[in-house]
């Protein structure tokens, strides 16, 4: 048996003249959580749907689930993908539990396993009564989360999914994937919400242009892209004189409101900044009454890969 | 087969949501209950049964009716579902797109189906709880149109599969619907009758191929010179000697009227880049 769920070789997909895919190469291992970033229109919609075989590549291969799922024979390939994509959208006069019920019978799913779906997404009893078309967005995207759940996914692929949702129920989102994950589901999740993702995500992929420009876990792209370290120090006094003297040319500094002082340096030299900043020395140490060390945000290191991709 | 019955399935459940069934089954009930008691009232001195002149009234009707409900029902089938989205979902799972397609059109033609044996199937009631009696020649005859209407419904919803296959927006899927049926039903017959008029030497050979070109026109010819009471009173016995189309031939030009446009939407639709 193969040890990848997916794998997407020097895949391109042309659609017309605009590239939306160009050369990428991605493995998807079992029971990994990838997150996909990069902005609209950077390819991975088209990436997934490509590894969905709704669309087939221009050029390259993909293989899931250890076929092409594209092939006229996908279907039992399919019965174990879930799939939610980015503006789910059901038909407006079916209830919530005719359509979990209709989307069940065509993968093959026992529709008496959609009770502890609906419990597991939070949809309560008297919303599954109800129509689709008085759904609030929510509600729609715990619906859409349940499909995707159908039959014990091998392979979750989430465009967008909590575009809209409230912060606590993108928690319980979170949760599920996290749990599902542990029991060897291969998630890869399509965001721009860049800062949600930490923590989530065994391996981070940036996408831009159709590129695949970064791929690795989040320290490993934290040590490739060598952003910064920010160090923010409340001063109680206007000493930055004296704080300059004592950073030394290691570091920039830039003046905050309220008396914050931000310091910029390499990640390797942080702890011996803040020992010589607070350490007694030559000078008195200097007096500090806060202190915030900030590493690089996902935010951040995007936007360093895609200038990086600019640059070139 | 399981796959077919569920999409199926659904289409027919969706179309009673939005109370597609219940008003073409409500229309379809309406006109044909006009017509037959409109047939029934000049049987006695004409000579023909009521059940004829039904046949003839409402089967030209139908010519004009029915293709419109099945594109109207239809367009939006394909073209419809890829613009809201829920193409995408249904496409993620074990569905070939020729059994999605297939599906969603049996589910329509039941609709179809169903109004159309509901509706004519009241006014079939209607006559025969009147006073006159009817042979079982003219109920063969009815039951022969309820049936053509059926398949005439189907084709025009093949059509309409077509057109919701070929474009890539709802609104020129609308605007090819609408020049089908302006095409099939009204234009086709006008041209027809203007060269026969203009007396251009068109053989019979040739004109009943251009008849049989056409399913709304296999409809009326299979419902006009099929049945000899029929055509007798429909005005058309002279025609139905000359035209040399047998009803089987009729009948089968209008299930080949079905299944080749769904046989080429299913097609460009499995070769289609969602």
């Amino acid at each position: 048996m193969t040890n990848f769920t997916a794998q997407v070789q020097g895949v391109t997909k042309r659609y017309g003249e605009t590239e939306a895919v160009r050369g990428v190469d991605l493995t998807l291992a079992p029971g990994e959580c990838v997150a996909m970033v990069g902005h609209n229109g950077a390819g991975k919609s088209s990436l997934i749907k490509l590894m969905l075989g709704l669309t087939t590549p221009t050029a390259g291969s993909i293989r899931v689930l250890g076929g092409d799922p594209a092939s006229a024979a996908c279907s039992p390939i399919r019965r174990r993908i879930g799939f939610l994509p980015e503006n789910v959208a059901f038909h407006p006069s079916m209830t919530g539990r005719e359509t979990l019920d209709f989307y069940a019978r065509l993968k093959g799913a026992p529709c008496r396993d959609n009770d502890a779906l609906f419990e597991k997404v939070g949809l309560e009893p008297a919303a599954i009564r109800r129509r689709v078309s008085t759904y609030s967005k929510g509600m729609r995207q715990r619906l859409a989360l349940a499909q995707a759940l159908l039959g014990g996914p091998k392979l979750l692929f989430l465009d967008e999914p909590t575009t809209g949702l409230d912060p606590a129920l993108r928690q319980s989102f979170y949760a599920i994937v996290a749990e599902l994950r542990d029991r060897g589901t291969t998630v890869l999740l399509c965001s721009h919400a860049l800062t949600e993702l930490e923590g989530q995500a065994d391996r981070v992929v940036v996408m831009n242009r159709g590129h695949k420009v970064a791929d690795g876990s989040l320290a490993t792209l934290r040590s490739l892209a060598q952003l910064p370290v920010r160090i923010r120090l409340t001063l109680p006094t206007g000493e930055i004189d004296a704080l300059a003297s004592r950073v030394g040319e290691g570091a920039a500094l830039t003046r905050l409101a309220g008396g914050v002082v931000e310091l910029a340096c390499a990640n390797d030299d942080k702890v011996a900044l803040v020992r010589r900043i607070t350490c007694n020395g030559p000078t008195a140490p200097i007096a500090v009454d806060d202190i915030e060390i900030l590493q690089p945000s996902l935010d951040e290191m995007y936007a360093h890969f895609l200038r990086r991709e600019a640059a070139e | 087969m399981n796959t077919l019955l569920i999409v199926a399935g659904k289409e027919l459940r969706e179309a009673t949501r939005n109370r597609w069934v219940v008003a073409t089954t409500l229309l379809m009930a309406a006109l044909a209950l006009t017509l037959s008691f409109l047939g029934s009232v000049p049987t006695g001195t004409v000579g023909v049964g009521p059940v004829e002149v039904t046949i003839v009234s409402l089967s030209s009707l139908t010519i004009f009716l029915l293709p419109l409900i099945a594109l109207l029902l239809s367009f939006d089938a394909v073209v419809g579902e890829i613009d809201r989205g829920t193409m995408t979902l249904l496409l993620s799972y074990p569905v070939a797109r020729w059994q999605l397609l297939l599906g969603k059109f049996l589910g329509h033609a039941a609709v179809i189906a169903l109004a159309t044996v509901v509706g004519y199937g009241a006014a079939g009631v209607a006559l025969a709880m009147g006073n006159t009696a009817i042979g079982p020649e003219s109920w063969r005859a009815f039951a022969a149109m309820i049936g053509s209407s059926v398949m005439l419904g189907a084709a025009f919803t093949a059509l309409g599969y077509l057109a919701s296959t070929i474009v890539r927006d709802r609104g020129t899927a609308a605007g090819i619907a609408v020049a089908v049926w302006l095409g099939f039903v009204l234009l086709y017959d006008m041209a027809l009758l203007g060269i026969l008029a203009s007396g251009s030497g068109l053989g019979v050979e040739t004109l009943n191929w251009l008849l049989l070109a056409n399913p709304a026109d296999a409809y009326r010819l299979f419902n006009l010179t099929g049945f000899k009471g029929v055509s007798a009173f429909a005005g058309t016995a002279g025609l139905a000697a000359h035209v040399q189309l047998s009803v089987p031939l009729l009948l089968a030009v209008m299930a080949g009227w079905i299944a080749a446009p769904l046989a080429l939407a299913a097609a460009l639709f499995s070769r289609k880049q969602i």
